[in-house]
């Protein structure tokens, strides 16, 4: 049944995919592609009647004209919106979504696989990965991705390969015109491959209005590690949809370092780690700094599906001036996941009178002999420590910027990256 | 130094300063002593700016500035420092890099660049020696998990970087035993100089016996009913409050 479908948007999707069909027989996904526009059409998007759509109504959104595809791709972009001082990185560029062959780096380093994601069917990882993950949840917009996506960042990582330097994949929005884009990326750390993926989400000066639509699905074999950063720095007439499914095997290390800073007026993200095996070990960690009238959505879900598992997840929200932030963490610790240990925590600071935040700490557990523990509160400014700081000569705008500081170092403390901790604490500061 | 006349304050327009007057010159060191209530931590908020003091009448002025036209950082840069009667813990801002910023900010107001690296850190090392303050305190969060001890502490360890004009220690002693006490007096009378001054706020006599005033005065009821020197304070000790409470009322009726 559709339910509250918007249609012109509903329609222009559905002949896109059509005649995407008739192009492309047989596209190589293309059963794949056929079942997934199907659940999405069995569905629609989703309304704020959708418990994990309540706060977060898309239809504004989605009722904006679009175009479904970009106008040929600009040789250059400005990719100094993303730049991270001190940060030596290969460097991957996406402008609307779609991979930059010209503006990325090559990357010479054995072990190493970054294609665009269009390029990317014949290989084994892609194969064996691509669609496996994400496609299980209900969320309607990975089935549309799944359906339509024309490009994305395809990254494989070999067995027992540690990369020496991050890879920093930098999304660039420029197109003049309305976009709607559907951006696919499936990255893949072999056994015991470790590495760092930097993402810094830009919008070029001049950008219309944008809704971009992001899936990534991870895969952490066993005794992998993968430090894994997004950055949000995206301009005004940026929107995102982004949902990133974790897989991860026997040993391995996640951690996730999702930063939103203001700017980007609508910014939704679904980050789901799937603990499938023993000795597994995620973190997450989040910061939204948010400011005039911007919505920032974080759900997450850790699942813990097998026993001796560690999950650690900590989200900070500073609201100002009439923005909001939402925080929904959900815990589920299965009956097979005996000994596990998960730790949730979320701390709001509203600073703006008018700024809101809704928050939902979530954790099932059907395993009888595991350690969790989820908590979540709501502040404002200390005025004792503000006068405090102030009867020692700091300025109010300073020692604002200290206590806003202190509050998220919880979280900036745990970034493994200096670089990108440093760069994070200067955009905190920049944002109040 | 500080001339403090007729002032009157409130607190949830609850008048509790009712003209109180004040001089103190470089130099110095008074102590004010009262019973609960009379008015001695409202004196040292009011100097300092807290904003839920409301000040009704009277002034005060700091070597003839005008004391209360100031926001509370602008009275730190001055050279008005109050020592907190219940420091605030801050987690996440470290001591160093709290006193590193309100140097600057008190540096750049004067008009000077802010110190070098180098110079600052040999100024923390000097300070900490002096007034016995625990290296590794200084590198913590600002008082996070701090016992009552190492807060007033620290407290004497800011009023050493800081190097203001004049010092308001607000029950500096309270909640201290005797060897904390001893190195809080004896780094507070290091720092004494014909330069600054102090203003003591206590309710007890025995903190006077290790910061010796040069006056003492007797806060009641929101004024000022007894000035002079340090055997005020032990005559005070000897006939307890109930003596001041007593005569002025008595002088009162008169």
């Amino acid at each position: 049944m559709i339910t509250q479908v918007t249609e012109s948007l509903y329609n222009q999707l559905t002949r896109a995919y059509e005649e995407d069909c008739a192009v492309q027989a047989p596209h190589p996904l293309g059963e794949l592609r056929k079942l997934a526009f199907e659940r999405f059409k069995q569905t629609g998007f989703p309304t704020v009647k959708w418990e994990d759509w309540k706060y977060t109504n898309t239809q504004p959104l989605l009722n904006q004209p679009y175009t479904l595809a970009g106008a040929d791709q600009p040789l250059h972009a400005d990719l100094a919106l993303a730049a991270i001082p001190g940060l030596d990185a290969y460097r991957i560029v996406l402008v609307d979504g779609v991979f930059s062959e010209a503006l990325s780096d090559s990357v010479p380093v054995a072990g190493l696989t970054v294609l665009p994601m269009e390029k990317a069917a014949d290989e084994l990882a892609f194969t064996k990965h691509f669609a496996e993950y994400a496609d299980k949840t209900d969320n309607p917009f990975v089935a549309l991705n799944t359906a339509l996506f024309k490009s994305g960042v395809f990254i494989s990582l070999a067995p027992n390969a540690v990369l020496d330097k991050p890879v920093h994949i930098i999304h660039v929005a420029a197109a003049e015109t309305p976009l709607f884009t559907q951006v696919r990326n499936l990255y893949v750390v072999g056994r015991h491959g470790e590495m760092e993926i930097i993402e810094s989400l830009v919008t070029e000066d001049g950008a219309a209005q944008y809704l971009n639509n992001h899936v990534s699905e991870i895969v952490v074999h066993e005794g992998g590690k993968l430090q894994h950063y997004a950055l949000q720095v995206a301009g005004e007439s940026g929107n995102y949809l982004n949902h990133t499914e974790v897989y991860q095997e026997k040993h391995s290390l996640y951690n996730n370092y999702n930063c939103s800073f203001p700017g980007a007026s609508f910014v939704r993200n679904n980050i789901n780690v799937r603990l499938d095996a023993s000795e597994v070990e995620s973190h997450l960690y989040g910061i939204a700094l948010t400011a005039g009238n911007q919505f920032v959505d974080n759900h997450t879900i850790v699942d813990h599906l097998k026993p001796h598992c560690e999950s650690y997840e900590w989200y900070k929200n500073i609201t100002q001036d009439t923005s909001t932030a939402v925080f929904n963490g959900k815990i589920f610790v299965r009956e097979d996941a005996q000994k596990t240990n998960a730790f949730q925590q979320n701390n709001n600071m509203l600073i703006g009178e008018q700024s809101a935040v809704y928050t939902k700490p979530q954790l099932e557990i059907f395993a009888d002999d595991v350690k969790c523990s989820h908590g979540c509160t709501i502040g404002q400014f200390d005025p004792e420590a503000l006068f405090y700081l102030r009867a020692r000569g700091i300025s109010e705008a300073q020692a604002r910027v200290l206590l806003v500081h202190a509050f998220a170092f919880d979280v900036t403390s745990r970034f493994a990256n200096d670089m990108v901790r440093k760069y994070v604490e200067h955009l905190v500061e920049e944002g109040l | 130094m500080l001339t403090i006349n007729n002032l009157h304050a409130a607190v949830e327009s609850q008048e509790i300063l009712k003209g109180l007057n004040l001089e103190v010159k470089a130099g110095e060191v008074h102590a004010i002593m009262g019973p609960n209530g009379s008015g001695k931590s409202t004196l040292g908020n009011v100097l300092a700016g807290r904003e839920s003091y409301e000040v009704t009448a009277g002034e005060v002025l700091l070597d003839g500035k005008d004391l209360l036209e100031l926001s509370p950082e602008d009275r730190a840069r001055e050279g008005v420092f109050l020592a907190f009667q219940y420091p605030v813990e801050i987690p996440g801002v470290s001591n160093i890099n709290f006193l590193k910023t309100a140097l600057s900010e008190i540096r750049a107001y004067k008009g000077l660049p802010p110190l070098e690296a180098r110079d600052f850190l040999k100024m923390v090392k000097e300070k900490q020696q002096l007034v016995e303050f625990d290296a590794k305190l200084a590198n913590r969060s600002l008082n996070e998990g701090f016992s009552g001890g190492e807060k007033k502490r620290n407290e004497i360890f800011q009023l050493a970087m800081l190097e203001p004009k004049l010092a308001i220690l607000d029950e500096t002693d309270s909640g201290l035993d005797i060897d904390a006490l001893r190195i809080v007096a004896s780094g507070v009378n290091h720092l004494r100089s014909k330069d600054n001054a102090f203003i003591v706020i206590t309710h007890y006599q025995r903190l006077l016996e290790y910061i010796v005033p040069d006056f003492v005065h007797v806060l009641y009821k929101g004024r000022i009913v007894r000035s002079g020197t340090k055997e005020l304070a032990l005559e005070l000790e000897e006939k307890g409050y109930d003596w001041i409470k007593e005569t002025v009322g008595a002088e009162n009726a008169v």
